[in-house]
């Protein structure tokens, strides 16, 4: 494991080091201020109500940092020629990967912290319970966590940044969708669909306080799922 | 050391090497030597672990290279043509990274970084971005990652490219330091610089290896000999010429134009069947003769053209290109054909 932790400690140098990292969280906090006045502080609504607007609205800005925090992970490495240094040392890929999504999840902790304050003055001003918040970051994590390994995929599969932002894009995208596709579908294939989806029937009972085990092993899978197709790319490279 | 048996490596259905045998024993520093797209790096590459063998057997200080990568890349030290360098890391923040994730020991780290600064030196820019370095030292830094874990064998794919003169000299004496310590294999195009390093040449085409030998014996089994210009000061021709010309080996010499202004200088051009240069050396000091300059005409370039068939490699590869563009233009068609139905449908 010293050689996951030596590669994600190399990683949040590199975040730290470049204005990537700092844009990002910037954006996210503008982005979530913005939609928490606008969707929560404009029209009198409850403070539960107010709580679980936040928590949805935070979705978008997660999953737009996750993929942009994971797109260069490995891409970059591929443009900068770099990536030889870790293919030629003595390392297993899963840690090469593992490292990576260490490193991404690190600063998605940053960040949903750091948002930390707006829940803050609901707790404050309103009446909601802590239990209700935790809920509710735990669920953002946990869709920061598949974002990131959706992203460090198409950052595997693709040779550039944009490329790999693009690929996985559209995977998020085509996930994010699923929910409406089963809308169009006959029983039982929605209720399928309506359970690959990334967001809707996974995340509701995180966004209502509810800690359902179903809804986390649906995102843990996601992560496991596409860090382990990141995995097998960068063996299949070996090969090709 | 290195034992290389029946390897094949294909991208998609192109072959790029194979059928590809060869051995380098402990200690040895060996030069590859090839045209553009010979096999070279392909075949550093799988040495190194960064690609696998499509099939064959390549086994690193007894480990294969398939059955255990990380028992080969920890002896391995890799030096791609283009260094992989982090450029917002500082180059000892760098060379301690390479150290760890290549199994030092975390209190050994400093110190071993230290050495490999001194010996690379890279004291000056030690604690400098490498994103700032100029071409000399991102290649002094490439090597120093390389050797940082102590590996037995160090892979150099191209080190003086892109190199000054004197960086040219300074890298030079860099990978002959290494003898002794490290086995080493060195591509390069700068063929000269091979036989000033290297104890042997493995000469690389078309994925295989064409021919394996010293300097001395490519010059010897070509039998196309080497071309001296000696510039002496103060004696006649009459003087000097029996002298040459009784050597064993010499097959003629003739004065030409002198090399250099003076009245007393004069410019013998030396034919040879091998490489005569410490006889002709020898016998000249010998006779009191002031040698100011020996010069070799022919380069080892012309004898790996020759080798490698000079002109007809060169036409080889225009009629592989003009066959793969052909079969392009053929897809293409097949595919323009194939469409216009579904079209007009």
């Amino acid at each position: 494991m010293n050689q996951v932790f030596l590669i994600a400690r190399r990683e949040l140098f590199a975040y730290l080091r470049s204005p990537l990292g700092a844009v990002i969280i910037a954006g996210a906090l503008l982005m979530d201020g913005l939609l928490f006045y606008v969707q929560g502080l404009t029209e009198k609504l409850v403070s539960a109500e107010v709580l679980q607007r936040f928590i949805y609205n935070a979705t978008a800005a997660t999953m737009i940092c996750g993929l942009l925090l994971s797109m260069r992970l490995l891409a970059e490495e591929r443009q900068t020629k770099t990536l030889v240094l870790l293919n030629t040392s003595p390392l297993k890929d899963w840690q090469i990967v593992l490292g990576k999504y260490i490193s991404a999840m690190i600063v998605m902790c940053v960040l949903t912290a750091c948002t930390a304050y707006l829940p803050a003055l609901i707790l404050v001003n309103g009446k909601v319970s802590l239990g209700h918040v935790l809920v509710g970051y735990s669920g953002l994590l946990l869709l920061g966590s598949a974002s990131v390994a959706i992203g460090l995929f198409g950052s595997a599969l693709a040779a550039s940044q944009i490329v790999a932002a693009i690929i996985s894009a559209i995977i998020l995208g085509s996930l994010l969708l699923l929910w409406m596709a089963a809308k169009a579908v006959d029983p039982p294939l929605n209720r399928f669909l309506s359970a690959l989806a990334l967001h809707h029937d996974n995340f509701r009972p995180f966004m209502l306080g509810r800690l359902e085990l179903g809804s986390i092993a649906y995102y843990v899978a996601m992560t496991y799922l596409f860090l382990l197709a990141s995995i097998k790319v960068l063996e299949a490279r070996r090969w090709r | 050391m290195i034992e290389i048996q029946e390897l094949y490596k294909y991208y998609g259905d192109r072959r790029a090497i194979g059928p590809l045998s060869l051995e380098v024993a402990k200690g040895e520093i060996v030069g590859l030597l090839g045209l553009n797209g010979a096999g070279k790096t392909t075949t550093l590459r799988v040495l190194a672990c960064d690609l696998l063998p499509t099939s064959g057997t390549v086994k690193v200080g007894g480990f294969d290279v398939v059955a255990a990568p990380d028992e080969v890349r920890a002896r391995v030290g890799y030096l791609p043509d283009r260094p992989p360098l982090y450029e917002d890391m500082s180059v000892v923040e760098y060379l301690a990274f390479a150290a760890r994730l290549r199994r030092v020991a975390a209190p050994a780290v400093t110190k071993r970084v230290s050495e490999v600064v001194e010996m690379t030196e890279l004291g000056d820019v030690r604690g400098q971005m490498i994103g700032t370095l100029s071409h000399g030292y991102r290649q002094r830094v490439g090597i120093a990652q390389a050797i940082v874990h102590r590996p037995e064998f160090v892979v150099l794919d191209e080190p003086i490219s892109g190199l000054d003169p004197v960086q040219i000299v300074e890298m030079r004496e860099l990978v002959r330091s290494l003898r002794g310590d490290h086995t080493v294999i060195v591509s390069s195009h700068i063929l000269s610089e091979i036989s000033e390093t290297c104890d042997r040449l493995l000469v690389i085409e078309d994925g295989r290896i064409s021919w394996v030998g010293t300097e001395k014996q490519l010059f010897s089994e070509l039998g196309q000999g080497m071309q001296l210009a000696v510039t002496v000061r103060g004696p006649s021709a009459d003087r000097v010429l029996p002298l040459v010309r009784a050597l064993a080996g010499v097959q003629e010499v003739e004065v030409v134009a002198a090399s250099e202004p003076g009245d007393d200088v004069l410019t013998l051009q030396i034919s040879s069947k091998s490489d005569v240069r410490d006889q002709v050396c020898r016998a000249l000091v010998s006779a009191d003769v002031a040698v100011i300059e020996l010069v070799r005409r022919q380069g080892l370039e012309s004898m790996v053209l020759k080798l490698l068939g000079g002109d007809e490699a060169a036409g080889r590869r225009k009629s592989r290109k003009k066959r793969d563009a052909d079969q392009a233009m053929v897809d293409e068609a097949a595919q323009a054909s194939d469409k216009q139905p579904t079209e007009g449908a």
